[in-house]
Protein backbone atom coordinates (compact mmCIF):
# COMPACT_ATOMS: atom_id res chain seq x y z
CA UNK A 1 0.00 0.00 0.00
CA UNK A 2 1.27 3.03 -0.71
CA UNK A 3 2.25 5.68 2.46
CA UNK A 4 0.36 8.51 2.83
CA UNK A 5 2.42 11.43 4.08
CA UNK A 6 0.49 14.12 5.84
CA UNK A 7 -0.14 15.90 3.34
CA UNK A 8 -1.65 13.71 1.46
CA UNK A 9 -4.24 12.64 4.41
CA UNK A 10 -5.12 16.17 4.63
CA UNK A 11 -6.36 16.05 1.04
CA UNK A 12 -8.00 12.99 1.48
CA UNK A 13 -9.49 14.58 4.20
CA UNK A 14 -10.78 17.45 2.55
CA UNK A 15 -11.79 15.10 -0.29
CA UNK A 16 -13.74 12.67 2.28
CA UNK A 17 -15.66 16.13 3.38
CA UNK A 18 -15.74 17.62 -0.08
CA UNK A 19 -19.79 18.42 -0.84
CA UNK A 20 -21.03 16.24 -4.34
CA UNK A 21 -21.67 19.22 -6.43
CA UNK A 22 -22.85 16.79 -9.66
CA UNK A 23 -25.90 17.73 -11.24
CA UNK A 24 -25.42 21.48 -9.98
CA UNK A 25 -23.70 24.31 -12.12
CA UNK A 26 -20.78 24.85 -9.04
CA UNK A 27 -17.49 23.23 -8.96
CA UNK A 28 -14.99 23.98 -6.17
CA UNK A 29 -11.96 25.41 -6.25
CA UNK A 30 -10.57 25.06 -3.08
CA UNK A 31 -11.62 25.45 0.10
CA UNK A 32 -12.04 28.82 1.71
CA UNK A 33 -12.43 28.51 5.73
CA UNK A 34 -14.49 26.29 8.05
CA UNK A 35 -16.34 26.73 10.98
CA UNK A 36 -18.46 25.10 13.65
CA UNK A 37 -21.64 24.59 11.33
CA UNK A 38 -20.36 25.28 7.67
CA UNK A 39 -17.54 25.02 5.51
CA UNK A 40 -16.94 27.89 2.81
CA UNK A 41 -15.93 27.20 -0.81
CA UNK A 42 -14.42 28.96 -3.66
CA UNK A 43 -16.48 27.74 -6.50
CA UNK A 44 -17.04 28.40 -10.38
CA UNK A 45 -20.39 28.99 -11.51
CA UNK A 46 -20.19 27.54 -14.94
CA UNK A 47 -23.96 29.00 -16.32
CA UNK A 48 -22.66 32.33 -15.54
CA UNK A 49 -19.41 31.75 -15.95
CA UNK A 50 -18.00 33.46 -12.74
CA UNK A 51 -16.42 32.84 -9.36
CA UNK A 52 -18.73 32.73 -5.91
CA UNK A 53 -18.57 31.75 -2.36
CA UNK A 54 -20.14 28.63 -1.45
CA UNK A 55 -21.27 27.69 2.07
CA UNK A 56 -21.99 24.22 2.85
CA UNK A 57 -23.69 22.72 5.76
CA UNK A 58 -21.04 20.73 7.81
CA UNK A 59 -24.22 19.04 9.51
CA UNK A 60 -26.12 16.84 7.29
CA UNK A 61 -29.72 16.82 7.59
CA UNK A 62 -30.17 14.20 10.44
CA UNK A 63 -29.34 17.57 12.52
CA UNK A 64 -32.30 19.92 11.01
CA UNK A 65 -31.23 22.32 12.84
CA UNK A 66 -28.09 22.74 11.35
CA UNK A 67 -29.73 23.41 7.99
CA UNK A 68 -32.15 25.55 9.12
CA UNK A 69 -29.86 27.63 10.95
CA UNK A 70 -28.22 27.83 7.55
CA UNK A 71 -31.10 28.02 5.53
CA UNK A 72 -32.46 31.24 8.05
CA UNK A 73 -28.72 33.13 7.56
CA UNK A 74 -29.27 33.17 3.94
CA UNK A 75 -32.71 34.44 3.64
CA UNK A 76 -31.55 37.15 6.37
CA UNK A 77 -28.73 38.01 3.84
CA UNK A 78 -31.20 38.21 1.27
CA UNK A 79 -33.22 40.54 2.77
CA UNK A 80 -29.99 42.89 3.53
CA UNK A 81 -29.24 44.59 0.40
CA UNK A 82 -26.65 47.35 2.05
CA UNK A 83 -22.93 47.85 -0.01
CA UNK A 84 -21.61 46.25 3.27
CA UNK A 85 -23.43 43.36 3.35
CA UNK A 86 -22.50 40.01 1.14
CA UNK A 87 -25.38 39.55 -1.30
CA UNK A 88 -26.82 35.58 -1.77
CA UNK A 89 -27.06 34.56 -5.74
CA UNK A 90 -28.38 31.42 -4.86
CA UNK A 91 -29.69 28.46 -2.34
CA UNK A 92 -29.99 25.00 -3.40
CA UNK A 93 -29.41 21.17 -1.81
CA UNK A 94 -26.50 18.90 -2.79
CA UNK A 95 -27.31 15.46 -4.02
CA UNK A 96 -25.66 14.15 -0.89
CA UNK A 97 -27.97 16.18 1.17
CA UNK A 98 -26.59 19.15 2.61
CA UNK A 99 -27.76 22.38 2.43
CA UNK A 100 -26.29 25.17 0.50
CA UNK A 101 -25.72 29.22 -0.61
CA UNK A 102 -24.32 31.10 -3.16
CA UNK A 103 -22.77 34.47 -2.14
CA UNK A 104 -20.49 36.84 -3.40
CA UNK A 105 -16.91 35.99 -3.83
CA UNK A 106 -15.20 39.09 -1.65
CA UNK A 107 -11.63 39.07 -2.87
CA UNK A 108 -9.30 40.67 -0.39
CA UNK A 109 -7.96 40.58 3.20
CA UNK A 110 -9.85 40.02 6.81
CA UNK A 111 -9.60 42.97 9.04
CA UNK A 112 -7.11 41.14 11.39
CA UNK A 113 -4.72 40.48 8.38
CA UNK A 114 -4.47 43.61 7.48
CA UNK A 115 -4.58 46.22 10.71
CA UNK A 116 -0.74 45.75 11.26
CA UNK A 117 -0.18 47.57 8.37
CA UNK A 118 -2.95 49.69 7.61
CA UNK A 119 -2.94 53.73 8.72
CA UNK A 120 -5.20 54.13 11.54
CA UNK A 121 -7.01 56.77 9.81
CA UNK A 122 -7.96 53.51 7.28
CA UNK A 123 -9.08 51.73 10.14
CA UNK A 124 -11.24 54.40 11.43
CA UNK A 125 -12.83 54.06 7.89
CA UNK A 126 -13.11 50.67 7.46
CA UNK A 127 -15.01 51.07 10.90
CA UNK A 128 -16.99 53.77 9.96
CA UNK A 129 -17.99 51.28 7.15
CA UNK A 130 -18.94 48.51 9.46
CA UNK A 131 -21.18 50.27 11.43
CA UNK A 132 -23.15 51.65 8.59
CA UNK A 133 -23.57 48.09 7.54
CA UNK A 134 -24.48 46.90 10.86
CA UNK A 135 -26.76 50.18 11.45
CA UNK A 136 -28.47 48.88 8.27
CA UNK A 137 -29.34 45.88 9.05
CA UNK A 138 -30.53 47.00 12.63
CA UNK A 139 -32.72 48.87 11.21
CA UNK A 140 -34.18 46.01 9.40
CA UNK A 141 -34.42 44.46 12.72
CA UNK A 142 -31.36 42.29 12.56
CA UNK A 143 -28.70 41.64 14.97
CA UNK A 144 -25.60 40.29 13.78
CA UNK A 145 -24.12 38.79 17.09
CA UNK A 146 -20.61 37.98 15.93
CA UNK A 147 -18.77 41.05 15.18
CA UNK A 148 -15.02 40.04 15.32
CA UNK A 149 -12.07 40.90 12.94
CA UNK A 150 -12.44 37.47 11.34
CA UNK A 151 -16.03 38.78 9.79
CA UNK A 152 -14.68 42.09 8.69
CA UNK A 153 -13.37 41.72 4.42
CA UNK A 154 -11.51 44.53 2.74
CA UNK A 155 -11.79 44.01 -0.86
CA UNK A 156 -9.43 45.34 -3.20
CA UNK A 157 -10.83 48.57 -3.96
CA UNK A 158 -11.49 49.70 -0.51
CA UNK A 159 -15.22 47.73 -0.24
CA UNK A 160 -15.59 46.62 3.28
CA UNK A 161 -18.01 43.85 4.04
CA UNK A 162 -19.30 42.50 7.24
CA UNK A 163 -19.57 38.81 6.78
CA UNK A 164 -20.62 35.82 8.64
CA UNK A 165 -24.30 36.35 9.64
CA UNK A 166 -25.00 32.74 10.76
CA UNK A 167 -25.90 33.78 14.02
CA UNK A 168 -27.76 36.77 13.31
CA UNK A 169 -31.15 37.43 15.05
CA UNK A 170 -34.38 38.53 13.92
CA UNK A 171 -36.20 40.81 16.20
CA UNK A 172 -37.80 43.85 16.86
CA UNK A 173 -35.17 46.58 17.82
CA UNK A 174 -35.52 48.09 21.07
CA UNK A 175 -33.88 51.51 19.76
CA UNK A 176 -36.10 52.16 16.81
CA UNK A 177 -38.46 49.78 17.49
CA UNK A 178 -38.63 48.98 14.06
CA UNK A 179 -40.01 45.16 13.66
CA UNK A 180 -38.00 42.71 11.22
CA UNK A 181 -39.23 42.58 7.42
CA UNK A 182 -37.96 39.47 7.36
CA UNK A 183 -40.69 36.24 7.47
CA UNK A 184 -40.51 34.56 11.09
CA UNK A 185 -39.54 31.54 11.96
CA UNK A 186 -41.19 29.84 14.26
CA UNK A 187 -40.60 31.06 18.02
CA UNK A 188 -38.79 28.61 19.79
CA UNK A 189 -39.11 27.66 23.82
CA UNK A 190 -37.98 30.67 25.63
CA UNK A 191 -35.79 28.06 27.99
CA UNK A 192 -33.83 27.27 24.81
CA UNK A 193 -30.53 27.32 25.17
CA UNK A 194 -27.91 26.96 22.13
CA UNK A 195 -23.98 26.77 22.79
CA UNK A 196 -21.15 27.13 20.66
CA UNK A 197 -19.18 24.28 19.07
CA UNK A 198 -15.81 26.25 19.65
CA UNK A 199 -16.34 27.48 22.95
CA UNK A 200 -18.19 27.07 26.37
CA UNK A 201 -20.07 30.24 26.13
CA UNK A 202 -23.62 29.91 26.57
CA UNK A 203 -26.47 32.28 25.04
CA UNK A 204 -30.09 32.04 26.38
CA UNK A 205 -32.41 33.13 23.81
CA UNK A 206 -35.54 34.50 25.73
CA UNK A 207 -36.98 36.97 23.66
CA UNK A 208 -35.13 36.55 20.51
CA UNK A 209 -36.22 35.03 17.52
CA UNK A 210 -32.97 32.66 17.29
CA UNK A 211 -31.50 32.42 13.47
CA UNK A 212 -29.37 29.64 15.18
CA UNK A 213 -29.94 26.78 16.63
CA UNK A 214 -28.79 23.88 18.33
CA UNK A 215 -24.85 23.64 18.43
CA UNK A 216 -24.64 26.65 16.74
CA UNK A 217 -21.82 29.32 17.11
CA UNK A 218 -22.75 32.22 19.25
CA UNK A 219 -20.30 34.44 19.37
CA UNK A 220 -16.55 35.35 20.29
CA UNK A 221 -15.30 35.47 23.87
CA UNK A 222 -13.71 39.32 23.86
CA UNK A 223 -16.10 40.65 21.20
CA UNK A 224 -19.38 39.27 23.22
CA UNK A 225 -21.90 41.77 25.71
CA UNK A 226 -22.08 40.11 28.78
CA UNK A 227 -25.35 39.51 28.38
CA UNK A 228 -25.15 37.66 25.41
CA UNK A 229 -22.53 35.31 26.87
CA UNK A 230 -23.91 35.11 30.57
CA UNK A 231 -26.61 32.67 29.49
CA UNK A 232 -28.81 34.34 31.54
CA UNK A 233 -32.53 34.82 30.75
CA UNK A 234 -32.27 38.25 29.68
CA UNK A 235 -32.57 40.02 26.02
CA UNK A 236 -29.84 40.17 23.58
CA UNK A 237 -30.84 43.18 21.09
CA UNK A 238 -28.88 45.54 18.58
CA UNK A 239 -26.61 46.88 21.79
CA UNK A 240 -24.86 43.41 21.77
CA UNK A 241 -23.52 44.42 18.38
CA UNK A 242 -22.51 47.90 19.98
CA UNK A 243 -20.55 46.45 22.36
CA UNK A 244 -19.01 44.13 19.63
CA UNK A 245 -18.22 47.00 17.47
CA UNK A 246 -16.50 48.94 20.78
CA UNK A 247 -14.49 45.75 21.31
CA UNK A 248 -13.56 46.05 18.01
CA UNK A 249 -12.59 49.37 18.13
CA UNK A 250 -10.44 48.65 21.40
CA UNK A 251 -9.03 45.76 19.24
CA UNK A 252 -8.18 48.05 16.24
CA UNK A 253 -6.25 50.86 18.68
CA UNK A 254 -4.40 47.57 20.61
CA UNK A 255 -3.53 45.89 17.33
CA UNK A 256 -2.61 48.85 14.79
CA UNK A 257 0.74 49.40 17.04
CA UNK A 258 0.90 52.80 16.87
CA UNK A 259 0.61 55.85 19.12
CA UNK A 260 -2.57 57.80 18.34
CA UNK A 261 -3.14 61.59 19.05
CA UNK A 262 -5.98 62.02 21.10
CA UNK A 263 -6.05 58.48 22.31
CA UNK A 264 -7.91 58.97 24.85
CA UNK A 265 -11.17 60.15 23.23
CA UNK A 266 -11.10 57.02 20.94
CA UNK A 267 -10.69 54.81 24.11
CA UNK A 268 -13.70 56.47 25.80
CA UNK A 269 -15.47 55.88 22.64
CA UNK A 270 -14.73 52.00 22.67
CA UNK A 271 -15.31 52.10 26.67
CA UNK A 272 -18.61 53.64 26.15
CA UNK A 273 -19.75 51.25 23.77
CA UNK A 274 -18.35 48.49 25.86
CA UNK A 275 -20.46 49.03 29.15
CA UNK A 276 -21.45 46.08 30.68
CA UNK A 277 -25.17 47.43 31.49
CA UNK A 278 -26.86 48.30 28.19
CA UNK A 279 -28.71 50.77 29.20
CA UNK A 280 -25.43 52.94 30.02
CA UNK A 281 -23.92 52.36 26.06
CA UNK A 282 -24.59 54.03 22.70
CA UNK A 283 -27.85 53.19 21.94
CA UNK A 284 -27.45 52.75 18.58
CA UNK A 285 -24.90 51.88 16.22
CA UNK A 286 -25.55 55.52 14.35
CA UNK A 287 -24.36 57.55 17.90
CA UNK A 288 -21.35 55.10 18.24
CA UNK A 289 -20.56 55.93 14.69
CA UNK A 290 -21.33 59.46 14.97
CA UNK A 291 -19.06 59.75 18.15
CA UNK A 292 -16.44 58.00 15.48
CA UNK A 293 -16.89 60.66 13.03
CA UNK A 294 -16.95 63.56 15.22
CA UNK A 295 -13.47 62.25 16.94
CA UNK A 296 -12.52 62.03 13.20
CA UNK A 297 -13.74 65.32 12.21
CA UNK A 298 -11.96 66.94 15.33
CA UNK A 299 -15.02 67.69 17.04
CA UNK A 300 -15.80 66.76 20.32
CA UNK A 301 -16.95 63.42 21.36
CA UNK A 302 -19.85 62.98 24.08
CA UNK A 303 -17.67 59.45 25.21
CA UNK A 304 -15.02 62.15 26.61
CA UNK A 305 -15.09 65.34 28.35
CA UNK A 306 -12.00 67.07 27.48
CA UNK A 307 -9.81 69.17 29.93
CA UNK A 308 -9.26 72.98 28.93
CA UNK A 309 -5.72 72.40 27.56
CA UNK A 310 -6.91 69.23 25.85
CA UNK A 311 -9.94 71.39 23.95
CA UNK A 312 -7.43 74.13 23.31
CA UNK A 313 -4.64 71.44 21.57
CA UNK A 314 -7.91 69.82 19.12
CA UNK A 315 -9.63 73.04 18.30
CA UNK A 316 -5.68 74.42 17.58
CA UNK A 317 -4.96 71.12 15.29
CA UNK A 318 -8.34 71.32 13.88
CA UNK A 319 -8.01 74.62 12.95
CA UNK A 320 -3.92 74.91 12.28
CA UNK A 321 -4.03 76.41 8.80
CA UNK A 322 -6.33 79.16 9.48
CA UNK A 323 -4.94 79.43 12.88
CA UNK A 324 -1.36 79.89 11.51
CA UNK A 325 -2.38 82.76 8.75
CA UNK A 326 -3.98 84.73 11.36
CA UNK A 327 -1.00 84.60 13.44
CA UNK A 328 1.43 85.51 10.17
CA UNK A 329 -1.39 88.30 9.37
CA UNK A 330 -0.70 89.41 13.10
CA UNK A 331 2.43 89.46 13.30
CA UNK A 332 3.00 90.89 9.83
CA UNK A 333 0.94 93.79 11.44
CA UNK A 334 2.68 94.18 14.07
CA UNK A 335 6.17 94.30 11.89
CA UNK A 336 4.26 96.99 9.83
CA UNK A 337 3.25 98.92 12.99
CA UNK A 338 6.85 98.82 14.52
CA UNK A 339 8.29 100.04 10.90
CA UNK A 340 5.75 102.61 10.63
CA UNK A 341 6.68 104.19 14.48
CA UNK A 342 10.35 103.68 13.46
CA UNK A 343 9.92 106.20 10.36
CA UNK A 344 7.86 108.50 12.74
CA UNK B 1 -1.85 -12.23 7.60
CA UNK B 2 -2.63 -11.41 3.76
CA UNK B 3 -1.32 -7.10 3.46
CA UNK B 4 -5.68 -6.49 1.85
CA UNK B 5 -8.39 -5.78 3.19
CA UNK B 6 -11.67 -7.66 3.23
CA UNK B 7 -14.18 -8.29 0.73
CA UNK B 8 -16.94 -6.38 0.39
CA UNK B 9 -20.07 -5.38 1.53
CA UNK B 10 -18.01 -4.79 4.58
CA UNK B 11 -19.78 -5.26 7.75
CA UNK B 12 -20.40 -2.39 9.97
CA UNK B 13 -20.22 -3.77 13.55
CA UNK B 14 -18.01 -2.65 15.86
CA UNK B 15 -14.39 -5.24 15.53
CA UNK B 16 -14.06 -4.40 18.98
CA UNK B 17 -16.88 -6.07 20.56
CA UNK B 18 -16.36 -8.68 17.77
CA UNK B 19 -12.71 -9.06 19.67
CA UNK B 20 -15.05 -10.36 22.64
CA UNK B 21 -17.34 -12.41 21.42
CA UNK B 22 -18.30 -15.82 22.47
CA UNK B 23 -17.75 -17.12 18.72
CA UNK B 24 -14.47 -18.42 17.65
CA UNK B 25 -14.72 -17.46 13.89
CA UNK B 26 -16.45 -14.06 15.28
CA UNK B 27 -13.17 -12.99 16.96
CA UNK B 28 -10.87 -14.59 15.16
CA UNK B 29 -11.60 -11.72 11.99
CA UNK B 30 -12.44 -9.37 14.54
CA UNK B 31 -8.95 -9.25 15.48
CA UNK B 32 -7.48 -9.72 12.26
CA UNK B 33 -9.59 -6.46 11.65
CA UNK B 34 -8.08 -4.76 14.36
CA UNK B 35 -4.28 -5.58 13.18
CA UNK B 36 -5.36 -4.80 9.59
CA UNK B 37 -6.01 -0.94 11.15
CA UNK B 38 -3.52 -0.72 14.34
CA UNK B 39 -0.15 -2.63 13.44
CA UNK B 40 1.79 -0.02 11.38
CA UNK B 41 1.03 2.43 14.45
CA UNK B 42 1.86 0.14 16.88
CA UNK B 43 5.43 -0.88 15.05
CA UNK B 44 6.26 2.97 14.49
CA UNK B 45 4.92 3.48 18.04
CA UNK B 46 7.08 0.82 19.48
CA UNK B 47 10.14 1.96 17.55
CA UNK B 48 9.95 5.60 18.31
CA UNK B 49 8.49 6.12 21.60
CA UNK B 50 10.20 3.10 23.25
CA UNK B 51 13.32 2.74 20.93
CA UNK B 52 13.07 -0.91 20.01
CA UNK B 53 15.24 -2.40 17.49
CA UNK B 54 13.95 -2.66 14.47
CA UNK B 55 13.46 -7.21 15.52
CA UNK B 56 12.91 -6.36 18.41
CA UNK B 57 9.74 -4.04 18.14
CA UNK B 58 8.47 -6.58 14.99
CA UNK B 59 8.37 -9.10 17.21
CA UNK B 60 6.75 -7.30 20.20
CA UNK B 61 4.37 -6.45 17.47
CA UNK B 62 3.36 -10.23 16.34
CA UNK B 63 3.54 -10.96 19.55
CA UNK B 64 1.14 -8.63 20.63
CA UNK B 65 -1.93 -8.83 17.90
CA UNK B 66 -1.38 -12.83 17.98
CA UNK B 67 -1.78 -13.25 21.42
CA UNK B 68 -4.38 -10.25 22.43
CA UNK B 69 -7.14 -13.04 22.11
CA UNK B 70 -5.46 -15.97 24.58
CA UNK B 71 -4.78 -13.10 27.16
CA UNK B 72 -8.43 -11.41 26.80
CA UNK B 73 -6.96 -7.98 26.09
CA UNK B 74 -9.71 -6.85 23.92
CA UNK B 75 -12.62 -8.10 26.05
CA UNK B 76 -10.82 -6.51 28.87
CA UNK B 77 -11.42 -3.03 27.17
CA UNK B 78 -13.90 -1.19 28.63
CA UNK B 79 -15.64 1.78 26.33
CA UNK B 80 -16.40 3.99 29.18
CA UNK B 81 -12.79 4.33 30.49
CA UNK B 82 -10.92 5.54 26.96
CA UNK B 83 -11.48 5.14 23.46
CA UNK B 84 -9.98 1.88 21.96
CA UNK B 85 -7.03 3.40 20.40
CA UNK B 86 -5.86 4.86 24.04
CA UNK B 87 -6.78 1.05 25.62
CA UNK B 88 -5.02 -0.18 22.84
CA UNK B 89 -1.83 2.22 23.64
CA UNK B 90 -1.62 1.50 26.97
CA UNK B 91 -1.31 -1.92 26.45
CA UNK B 92 1.55 -1.42 24.34
CA UNK B 93 3.32 0.91 26.47
CA UNK B 94 2.67 -2.36 29.00
CA UNK B 95 3.93 -4.65 27.09
CA UNK B 96 6.79 -2.85 25.87
CA UNK B 97 8.14 -1.93 30.02
CA UNK B 98 7.84 -5.74 30.74
CA UNK B 99 9.68 -6.61 27.99
CA UNK B 100 12.47 -4.03 28.87
CA UNK B 101 11.99 -4.92 32.34
CA UNK B 102 12.86 -8.12 31.55
CA UNK B 103 15.43 -8.10 29.58
CA UNK B 104 14.25 -10.22 27.20
CA UNK B 105 14.83 -10.57 23.44
CA UNK B 106 11.74 -11.67 22.33
CA UNK B 107 12.62 -14.61 19.70
CA UNK B 108 10.75 -15.40 16.68
CA UNK B 109 8.68 -18.38 16.27
CA UNK B 110 8.80 -19.81 19.75
CA UNK B 111 4.87 -21.23 19.05
CA UNK B 112 3.32 -17.79 18.36
CA UNK B 113 1.16 -17.72 14.93
CA UNK B 114 2.68 -14.93 12.76
CA UNK B 115 1.04 -12.36 11.55
CA UNK B 116 2.46 -11.64 7.65
CA UNK B 117 2.56 -8.00 8.57
CA UNK B 118 5.37 -5.64 6.06
CA UNK B 119 7.50 -4.35 8.33
CA UNK B 120 9.79 -3.18 5.69
CA UNK B 121 7.64 -1.18 4.53
CA UNK B 122 6.61 0.50 7.84
CA UNK B 123 9.82 0.64 8.69
CA UNK B 124 10.36 3.01 5.17
CA UNK B 125 7.26 5.10 6.56
CA UNK B 126 9.29 5.97 9.95
CA UNK B 127 11.07 8.88 8.24
CA UNK B 128 7.87 10.42 6.93
CA UNK B 129 5.85 9.81 9.81
CA UNK B 130 5.03 12.93 11.85
CA UNK B 131 8.17 13.03 14.75
CA UNK B 132 6.58 11.65 18.05
CA UNK B 133 8.09 14.19 20.25
CA UNK B 134 6.53 16.80 18.37
CA UNK B 135 2.60 15.53 19.86
CA UNK B 136 3.26 13.29 22.31
CA UNK B 137 2.87 9.48 22.34
CA UNK B 138 -0.58 9.84 22.46
CA UNK B 139 -0.80 12.36 18.95
CA UNK B 140 1.67 10.18 17.47
CA UNK B 141 -0.13 7.29 18.00
CA UNK B 142 -3.80 8.82 16.58
CA UNK B 143 -1.66 10.07 13.52
CA UNK B 144 -0.58 7.21 12.91
CA UNK B 145 -4.06 4.92 13.40
CA UNK B 146 -5.85 7.57 10.78
CA UNK B 147 -3.16 7.23 8.60
CA UNK B 148 -3.96 3.55 8.58
CA UNK B 149 -7.02 3.98 8.53
CA UNK B 150 -7.31 6.38 5.22
CA UNK B 151 -4.81 3.71 3.46
CA UNK B 152 -6.94 0.86 4.46
CA UNK B 153 -10.09 2.76 2.99
CA UNK B 154 -8.20 4.61 -0.75
CA UNK B 155 -7.41 0.51 -0.85
CA UNK B 156 -10.95 -0.24 -0.42
CA UNK B 157 -11.64 2.33 -3.15
CA UNK B 158 -9.53 1.01 -5.43
CA UNK B 159 -10.94 -2.60 -4.90
CA UNK B 160 -14.35 -1.07 -5.27
CA UNK B 161 -14.15 1.07 -8.30
CA UNK B 162 -12.25 -2.12 -10.01
CA UNK B 163 -14.54 -4.54 -9.54
CA UNK B 164 -17.38 -2.15 -10.01
CA UNK B 165 -15.81 -1.60 -13.67
CA UNK B 166 -15.18 2.21 -12.76
CA UNK B 167 -10.84 2.51 -12.69
CA UNK B 168 -11.00 5.82 -14.16
CA UNK B 169 -13.03 7.24 -11.52
CA UNK B 170 -10.28 5.90 -9.05
CA UNK B 171 -7.60 7.29 -10.99
CA UNK B 172 -9.53 10.54 -11.44
CA UNK B 173 -9.49 10.39 -7.59
CA UNK B 174 -5.83 9.60 -7.23
CA UNK B 175 -4.42 12.44 -9.77
CA UNK B 176 -6.68 14.76 -8.10
CA UNK B 177 -7.41 14.01 -4.66
CA UNK B 178 -4.56 11.80 -3.83
CA UNK B 179 -1.70 12.76 -5.64
CA UNK B 180 0.47 15.75 -4.81
CA UNK B 181 0.81 19.15 -7.38
CA UNK B 182 -3.20 18.72 -8.27
CA UNK B 183 -4.06 18.91 -11.83
CA UNK B 184 -7.04 20.61 -12.94
CA UNK B 185 -10.38 19.31 -14.31
CA UNK B 186 -9.70 20.89 -17.55
CA UNK B 187 -6.32 18.59 -17.57
CA UNK B 188 -7.85 15.67 -16.42
CA UNK B 189 -10.66 15.71 -18.88
CA UNK B 190 -8.14 15.98 -21.95
CA UNK B 191 -5.80 13.30 -20.35
CA UNK B 192 -9.16 10.93 -20.31
CA UNK B 193 -10.79 12.53 -22.90
CA UNK B 194 -14.08 13.12 -21.27
CA UNK B 195 -16.13 16.74 -20.92
CA UNK B 196 -14.82 18.35 -16.83
CA UNK B 197 -18.43 17.91 -15.97
CA UNK B 198 -18.04 13.96 -16.52
CA UNK B 199 -14.89 14.27 -14.63
CA UNK B 200 -16.26 16.29 -11.73
CA UNK B 201 -18.89 13.97 -12.14
CA UNK B 202 -16.70 10.91 -11.51
CA UNK B 203 -14.89 12.83 -9.07
CA UNK B 204 -17.82 13.07 -6.69
CA UNK B 205 -18.74 9.52 -7.32
CA UNK B 206 -15.50 8.38 -6.21
CA UNK B 207 -15.24 10.85 -2.75
CA UNK B 208 -18.84 9.81 -2.15
CA UNK B 209 -17.76 6.08 -1.94
CA UNK B 210 -14.58 7.12 -0.05
CA UNK B 211 -16.34 8.74 2.07
CA UNK B 212 -18.93 6.17 2.60
CA UNK B 213 -15.95 3.57 3.12
CA UNK B 214 -13.73 5.66 5.33
CA UNK B 215 -16.63 6.10 7.99
CA UNK B 216 -17.01 2.12 7.47
CA UNK B 217 -14.11 1.75 8.53
CA UNK B 218 -14.19 4.37 11.02
CA UNK B 219 -17.43 2.50 12.74
CA UNK B 220 -15.93 -1.04 12.66
CA UNK B 221 -12.84 0.83 14.78
CA UNK B 222 -15.29 2.36 17.01
CA UNK B 223 -16.44 0.30 20.06
CA UNK B 224 -19.53 2.41 20.75
CA UNK B 225 -22.29 4.91 18.93
CA UNK B 226 -21.35 7.86 20.87
CA UNK B 227 -17.52 6.93 20.07
CA UNK B 228 -17.89 6.81 16.43
CA UNK B 229 -20.15 9.95 16.19
CA UNK B 230 -17.24 11.47 18.30
CA UNK B 231 -14.38 10.67 15.82
CA UNK B 232 -16.20 11.18 12.94
CA UNK B 233 -16.58 14.76 13.84
CA UNK B 234 -13.48 15.53 14.99
CA UNK B 235 -12.26 13.49 11.85
CA UNK B 236 -14.43 14.91 8.77
CA UNK B 237 -16.14 18.18 11.15
CA UNK B 238 -19.38 16.27 10.30
CA UNK B 239 -22.49 14.16 12.74
CA UNK B 240 -23.18 10.98 11.80
CA UNK B 241 -26.36 9.05 12.53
Amino acid sequence: MTFLDDAALERLRCAADAPDLSGTKYAITRELARGGMGTVYEAWDAELERAVALKVVTVPEAIPEGVARLHREARTLAHLEHPGIVPVHDIGRLPDGRFYYAMKLVRGARLDELVATAPRAELLRIFGRVCDAIAFAHAHGVVHRDIKPANIMVAGFGEVLVVDWGLATEKQSPVDGRQSSTPNPASEPSSEIAARADDDTRLATADIRPVTGHGAILGTPGFMAPEQSSGGIVAVDARADVFALGALLQWMLGASGRAAPRANALAAIAGQAMRADPAARYQSVTALAADVEAFLDKRPVSAYPERALERARRVVTKYRAPIVLVLAYLVMRLVLLLVMRERR
Amino acid sequence: MPERTSDFPRTRDSVIAGAASDDAAVRARSLEAIAESYWRPAYKYLRLRWHLEREDAEDLTQDFFATACDRDLFARYDPAAARFRTYLRVCLDSVAKNARAASLRLKRGGGVVHLALDFAGAEGELAGARALEENGPDEFFRREWLRSLFTLAVHDLRILCESAGKSVHFELFDRYDLGAGRATYAELAAEHALPVTQVTNHLAFARREFRRLLLARLRAQCASDAEFREEARELLGVDVT
